[in-house]
């Protein structure tokens, strides 16, 4: 692996900086401190299970909110068949394993003070910090549509009030009427997670607004779990019939035919890149995402808009000492998943408690789960475990796969209730 | 001007058919694509790291199984607490196909024999916490176990050598005991067998139900 000038300075830079006052400052017992920028699924998981590894470090997680909605399981919100109570998680649990938990806004973090400052005016200071922003959006892709006119026309990308809008614009639904989804580009936040809401609302509409029509409109030619969703459609929803509740318009690759280039939000209309006008009675507008605002700030992110990071220990490639983990993350060969966060959090945590030890971090183990809900007793799944490559170049798949097509019904009902017990467990491993 | 991509629109029937087409086109150009990509790579498969640790690899299932392998349910089943000799086993034929899964199989190939061996080491040492089913006693159930279980499972099934059932996530212990009955899966055990097949043979696949029942009801 080469190393690049700039990476190079910075590493002997940073390497003088510890000998003249790093050494001096261990050998006296100070306490190690990690500051967890971000309390979503990444950063959550990240900060327990450093605690439960190493309990001597001292842990403290900022987060801007006082709850966190998971974006998970947020379509059973959509087609009613769970409360946004039940996606909502605190931060009680995480203070029980002594995680000082940071009611406050980062707004920056020197990478060379290793002090992480906050709206409210603090300063926090780091042997380690972890970045786990999540997402943000690149509003100036959609012409029309920005973060005011999401409070009318949601995303629900970040799940809580957008989803609870979102919900509330489809029971006010009239029957007959029109729901257009407008997913991303390529890369995004949970990769199936489109087409379950497009299922999840099928499932709502078939039973209480039968005469109501979703169409998707996909900058993409294909997505996730692709031949899966589309059988189930058909099982459930009369996809591919005249009375298809589903209709899914792709994109041929590198066209932008059915991509949404621009919203009306006072005409309720979406305009196509081939000029198609498409009239909505509920529009949810998905834009193509980036990294949270703080990796922008804080110079963690490159050209795509993403973190590059170490794959053995997510320490960024960019700065020192700070690691970036989730969906910010480029952890190539791993999706943008909660799971995937999850699994990452815990490579990651596993690697600060030996650096911080004096030790080498030890070789990491990553898997991913994915559980999409098509309708009633009807459950998808992709799994993988993954090792990494031994030059570090990438997150590799060692076995795993798709749900197979020719599953039984009693599989595809089994599967719904593990993605339920999926939900209950890693939240549980998150936050509890 | 240019030509709307027809295919790619799936809506009415006709279009459908072109739709399923594309996707194919797609498919074979993108396999096309990779294939020749790996004959040209001089390293099609990279080496990769091994060696994880019992903890590092044991981790990762707690976003189905529960933090240290203790699920909250409502359907996956705990893992703290198995007999390493019954993890080891489980997994093996969970690879082979040997024991029906929906997901476990696919995960499980994922792992080697000594990884496979670490993680039951790891989850052998966590305790067993009864889970929380809401399920009423069974008096049928009960006797059911005296007479063909608690030979092997001991102490109304509450005994940790290979599994404890008496505890154990109710939906997951149905399924799997459905799934003998059904001969979707293989009892590995020559003993067992005998005796589950005599329970059904004796009592009806209804059998499993009581047994069940009685399984769920423990509370702590």
């Amino acid at each position: 692996m080469t190393i690049s000038r700039r990476r190079f300075i910075q590493t002997t830079g940073l390497a003088t900086v510890v000998g003249a006052v790093g050494a001096p400052y261990i050998a006296m017992g100070a306490t190690k401190k990690v500051v967890v920028v971000g309390g979503g699924t990444g950063g959550a998981t990240a900060a327990k299970y450093i605690r439960m590894a190493d309990p001597s470090i001292e842990v403290t997680l900022i987060e801007a909110n006082p709850h966190y909605y998971t974006c998970y399981m947020s379509n059973e919100v959509l087609s009613g068949e769970r409360s946004l109570d039940s996606i909502r998680f605190g931060y009680t649990g995480l203070g029980k394993h002594g995680v000082k938990v940071v009611n406050d806004t980062v707004t920056g973090i020197d990478a060379k003070a290793r002090t992480v400052k906050t709206a409210g005016g603090k300063t926090f200071h780091y042997d380690r910090c972890i970045v786990a922003p999540g997402i943000d959006f690149k509003w100036d892709t959609i012409e029309g549509y920005d973060a005011n006119v999401a409070e009318k026309i949601p995303h629900a990308w970040k799940a809580g009030p957008q989803t609870a809008l979102l919900r509330r614009q489809l029971e006010s639904m009239r029957d007959g009427g029109t729901v257009v989804i407008c997913p991303p580009g390529n890369p995004f936040r949970c990769p199936p997670g489109p087409y379950e809401r497009a299922s999840q609302i099928a499932h709502y509409l078939k039973h209480h607004k039968p005469k109501s029509k979703i169409i998707i409109l996909d900058p993409k030619p294909k997505f996730s779990k692709m031949g899966l969703f589309v059988q189930g459609w058909k099982d459930l929803y009369g996809y591919e019939t005249p009375n298809s509740m589903i209709e899914w318009r792709g994109s041929a690759q590198g066209s932008n035919d059915n991509a949404v280039v621009k919203v009306d939000a006072g005409n309720m209309s979406v305009t196509t890149g081939f000029d198609d006008v498409v009239k909505a009675d509920v529009l949810n507008v998905i834009p193509n995402q980036k990294a949270g605002k703080i990796a922008f700030a804080a110079g963690l992110t490159n050209d795509s808009g993403w973190c590059p990071i170490n794959l053995h220990t997510f320490e960024s490639t960019i700065h020192p000492n700070i690691h970036v983990i989730g969906d910010a993350s480029i952890a190539k060969g791993m999706p943008k998943s909660g799971y995937a966060a999850n699994s990452e959090a815990k490579v990651c945590a596993a690697s600060i408690v030996a650096l911080l030890n004096g030790q080498e971090p030890g070789t990491p183990a990553y898997v991913n789960t994915c559980y999409s809900i098509v309708g009633k007793d009807y459950g998808i799944s992709v799994a993988a475990v993954y090792k990494l490559a031994e030059d570090g170049s990438k997150i590799t798949k060692v076995s795993g796969g798709l749900t197979p097509k020719n599953a039984s019904a009693e599989a595809r009902k089994r599967e719904v209730a593990y993605a339920h017990s999926w939900f209950k467990n890693i939240t549980s491993d998150i936050f509890g | 001007m240019r030509i709307k991509a027809i295919v790619l629109t799936a809506a009415a029937t006709a279009l459908v058919v072109g739709c399923s087409t594309a996707e194919k086109a797609v498919d074979k150009a993108s396999k096309a694509a990779s294939s020749a990509a790996a004959k040209m790579a001089p390293k099609a498969k990279p080496k990769l790291l091994s060696g994880a640790s019992a903890a590092m690899l044991s981790n990762t299932c707690a976003g189905c199984h529960g933090t240290n392998g203790a699920s909250g349910g409502p359907a996956t089943p705990t893992i703290a607490g198995l007999e390493e000799e019954y993890f080891v086993d489980v997994m093996n034929q969970f690879k082979s196909g040997e024991r029906y899964s929906t997901i476990m199989g696919r995960i499980a190939k994922g792992y080697t024999d000594d990884e496979i061996k670490a993680m039951a080491g790891h989850f052998s040492k966590m305790e067993f916490k009864p889970a929380l089913n809401q399920t009423a006693r069974s008096a049928t159930g009960a006797k059911l176990h005296d007479e063909y279980c608690e030979k092997c499972h001991e102490d109304g099934g509450t005994d940790p050598e290979g599994i404890v059932l008496a505890g154990q996530w109710v939906p997951y212990i149905n399924w799997t005991m459905w799934d003998f009955a059904n001969g979707v899966s293989k009892i590995a055990d020559k003993k067992m067998k005998k005796k589950f097949d005599a329970m059904i043979a004796e009592h009806g696949k209804k059998s499993i139900t009581e047994l069940v029942a009685f399984y769920g009801s423990r509370s702590k």
